[in-house]
């Protein structure tokens, strides 16, 4: 095996199975291996422990089991003034953020990519379901070879010069060999229960967390003609596309929400999956992130995410002077969704993304989505 | 790479002589010393001349010596005990800004309970004002517990002027020694205090021993409640094994203390002239005169102690700083703050340097060395 015991890895754990395993397989592959356990949110329960330490003794566990050092870094400050303001931000303004998005942009792959280099890192390796290639000595983002898992629609953010220096070696593998993995080394996390929903609010009930940070304002749940349905508890807690938890009885179709009236405060719903106030055929981007050199002033024909974990649709990218972008799609679009991520592919290759701003159907704004 | 243990503060390694003589006890003497057959008197015996050694360190009797299993329940036992069986006649208690969290956890407790704490504060120096001690002493002060070394920057306090302050007082003089006892000679009668806490791990004996003295007409609220150990002050089967290897640990200490102190000296020297040959910018925190030579705390300027510290790990060199959160991410001393304030830069960028016996000149050159480019390339970020 070729010697790699000067070469440094730092990986990011979580606690989890996915960074316990991307651990293990570089500590195989021979590098010199450093765990290192982010703390981003400050949080203790109600007998004052800090919500992070049985993650943390869960990444010293399986470091020891490696035999490798593990350290702790505090990102707090960063993550609140970076992800969690920005995380605000979108619902005053009736939009769905994508903190994870955010995360892997302002932490994960700048301030703890930092941290690493800091440390004498040549290489930060996360335990994220995505590739790296070098193809022509183009450096590449891949999708990981598990569609259902794939990851790259959270890191359409992270600058394209940065990928030389990024490790996922579990982009290779799918979910049941990585928990196979760790069983048959009996990693402390083999068995752990893969965490859900955004990590600052964890388990926690969504409504009150956010509650607790932004004065919720009751108003009028109303159709597009302005019939009123009843009330909402606050635009905030409502997505576009959303069935539950409207309360809306009656015979019928079930009720949807189909956009947000911020000036007014009202909640927009109609009856049916289907209702056609749900549907678009072009959006435009901004924030854009390229991955990928190209010649952007030709319209770009590929496949494109609009929310994780959806299948991919066919659509035609169209470039603009100020560097946004208009996405005209082949087929109309269900609950395309403001603030949520646009990402862009060309087969497996991950060729960027950027931020839904605003939604269009034939060739007319949808006011009605904020 | 070899690793350079400059931790000592934190814990040490046990003595030779102490894992010989443990060894002894492991093997040939198991009862238990309450027992009344020879088994029992076997074990009993190995107490006693424990405690005999113990004592007469610090100049006590026989009996005022309790063991426990380590500083902290000492001092829980002298806090929670003195608080509890005084507070008929007050609920005050003095302490400093500057204690061990075994000291000012309990506090808390106690505030939570109902009785009122004063934080004496610190200047930069990290000393206390014996006029601040005198102005907040009060009519209901049941006790004053105040640290004689900081276990975080090295600074003594001057425990035998706050003895003598205290001496005519209704409060009870607790002193958290656990740092001086390896260093300075400790007499109980001429400091006038009532209570004092030392423990063995600091000392190079074993871990899970420690004692609290307590003058004999001094009474206290016991914590623990079972057997009859420890004249009830402490119940509980006696870790005969550990007091053995500590009161070992203690034999070697007077012998050897004198010398020691010139050791740390000569080590805490060498660094500080290997870090000034290296042009690295420090700063020694706290005073300069008023310390123990086997700690020091030193702020590196243009770096950040959490990646500083897991650097220096990664480099070889264990250092500590602060204290950690349960999940590993280091929070700035609360002794620096209250020297220096809670937005000064050296809260950020300081680490604790404690000395031991195997330390030798050559590895503080090292360290030095090894320092040098990792500062540089945390300036350069």
């Amino acid at each position: 095996m070729e010697d790699r015991s000067n070469i440094r890895v730092v990986v990011g754990m979580s606690g989890g199975v996915d960074s316990s395993v991307t651990a293990l397989l570089l500590k195989q592959q021979g590098y010199d291996v450093v765990g290192i356990f982010m703390k981003n949110w400050d949080d203790t329960d109600e007998f004052g422990v800090c919500t992070a330490t049985q993650d943390y003794e869960d990444v010293a566990r399986v470091c020891n089991q490696l035999d490798i050092p593990y350290y702790s870094v505090n990102f707090e400050n960063q993550y609140w003034d970076k992800v969690f303001q920005y995380f605000l931000n979108e619902y005053k303004a009736g939009r769905t953020p994508n903190p994870d998005v955010m995360c892997n942009k302002e932490i994960k792959f700048k301030a703890f990519l930092d941290h690493a280099i800091a440390l004498g890192a040549d290489y930060l390796a996360t335990g994220h379901y995505a590739r790296v290639r070098e193809n022509d000595g183009v450096v590449e983002m891949l999708r990981g070879v598990d569609e259902n898992k794939d990851q790259t629609y959270f890191l359409n953010q992270i600058p394209k010069d940065i990928l030389p220096k990024i490790l996922f070696p579990l982009g290779e593998l799918d979910k049941k060999e990585v928990r196979k993995i760790a069983e048959q080394h009996d990693l402390a996390t083999a068995s752990k229960k893969d965490s859900t929903g955004i990590c600052f609010i964890g388990e926690r009930n969504f409504k009150e967390f956010l509650s607790e940070y932004l004065p919720a304002q009751p108003g009028e749940m109303q159709t597009l003609s302005g019939e009123v349905k009843g009330q909402h508890d606050g635009l905030m807690y409502y997505t576009i596309g959303q069935r539950q938890g409207l309360g809306i009885g009656g015979s019928g179709d079930a009720w949807f929400v189909v956009g947000k009236n911020l000036e007014d405060n009202v909640l927009y719903v109609e009856q049916g999956i289907e209702h056609e106030a749900l549907y678009s055929d072009e959006l435009l981007a901004v924030d854009l992130n390229w991955l990928v050199d190209r010649h952007l002033n030709e319209p770009i024909k590929c496949t494109a995410k609009f929310r994780y974990r959806q299948k991919d649709s066919a659509v035609t990218v169209y470039v603009n002077d100020n560097g946004t972008v208009n996405v005209q799609f082949d087929e109309p679009q269900r609950a395309i969704t403001p603030g949520q991520a646009v990402v862009f592919y060309e087969g497996d290759v991950c060729l960027g993304g950027g931020t839904i701003d605003e939604v269009y159907h034939e060739k007319t704004k949808l006011e009605h989505l904020a | 790479m070899s690793h350079i243990y400059l931790d000592h503060a934190a814990t040490t390694p046990m003595h030779e002589s102490v894992q010989e003589q443990m060894t002894k006890v492991m093997q040939n003497h198991f009862g238990n010393p309450s027992s009344i057959h020879y088994f029992g008197r076997d074990s009993r015996k190995l107490l006693d001349e424990a405690r005999t050694t113990i004592a007469k360190s610090i100049n006590a009797t026989f009996s005022s010596i309790i063991f426990t299993s380590g500083g902290t329940e000492a001092n829980n036992l002298a806090i929670f005990g003195t608080a509890y069986a005084k507070k008929n006649q007050g609920k005050h208690i003095i302490t400093t800004s500057i204690e061990h969290h075994a000291v000012l956890h309990p506090l808390e407790q106690l505030e939570s309970e109902g009785f009122e704490v004063t934080y004496l504060s610190v200047d930069e120096s990290g000393r206390i004002d014996l006029e601040e001690l005198k102005n907040s002493l009060r009519d209901d002060t049941i006790l004053v517990t105040i640290m004689s070394v900081n276990n975080e920057t090295g600074v003594i306090q001057p425990i035998k002027e706050i003895g003598e302050l205290l001496e005519h007082q209704l409060a009870v003089f607790h002193t958290d020694a656990v740092q001086a006892y390896g260093i300075q000679a400790i007499d109980v009668k001429e400091l006038k205090v009532d209570l004092l806490t030392a423990s063995s791990h600091k000392i190079y004996g074993p871990k899970g021993v420690g004692f609290l003295y307590k003058s004999e007409d001094h009474y206290l609220r016991q914590q623990l409640f079972g057997g009859e150990q420890e004249r009830k002050w402490r119940s509980g089967t006696e870790n005969t094994l550990a007091i053995a290897g500590f009161e070992q640990a203690v034999k070697v200490l007077m012998d050897e203390r004198e010398k020691r102190k010139a050791h740390y000296q000569m080590l805490n020297e060498t660094l500080i002239n290997q870090l000034n040959a290296q042009s690295i910018d420090f700063n020694i925190n706290g005073d300069l005169t008023e310390r123990v030579p086997n700690i020091i705390n030193i702020s590196f300027l243009g770096t950040e102690v959490e990646m500083f510290l897991t650097n220096l790990d990664l480099a070889g060199i264990a250092v500590s700083s602060g204290s950690a959160c349960t999940a590993g991410s280091i929070d700035p001393s609360h002794v620096l703050k209250a020297m220096y304030g809670d937005n000064d830069k050296r809260i950020y960028n300081s680490i604790r340097f404690s000395f031991g016996l195997n330390n030798t000149k050559e590895e503080m050159k090292t360290v030095a060395e090894r320092i040098k480019p990792i500062v540089e390339r945390l300036k350069n970020l």
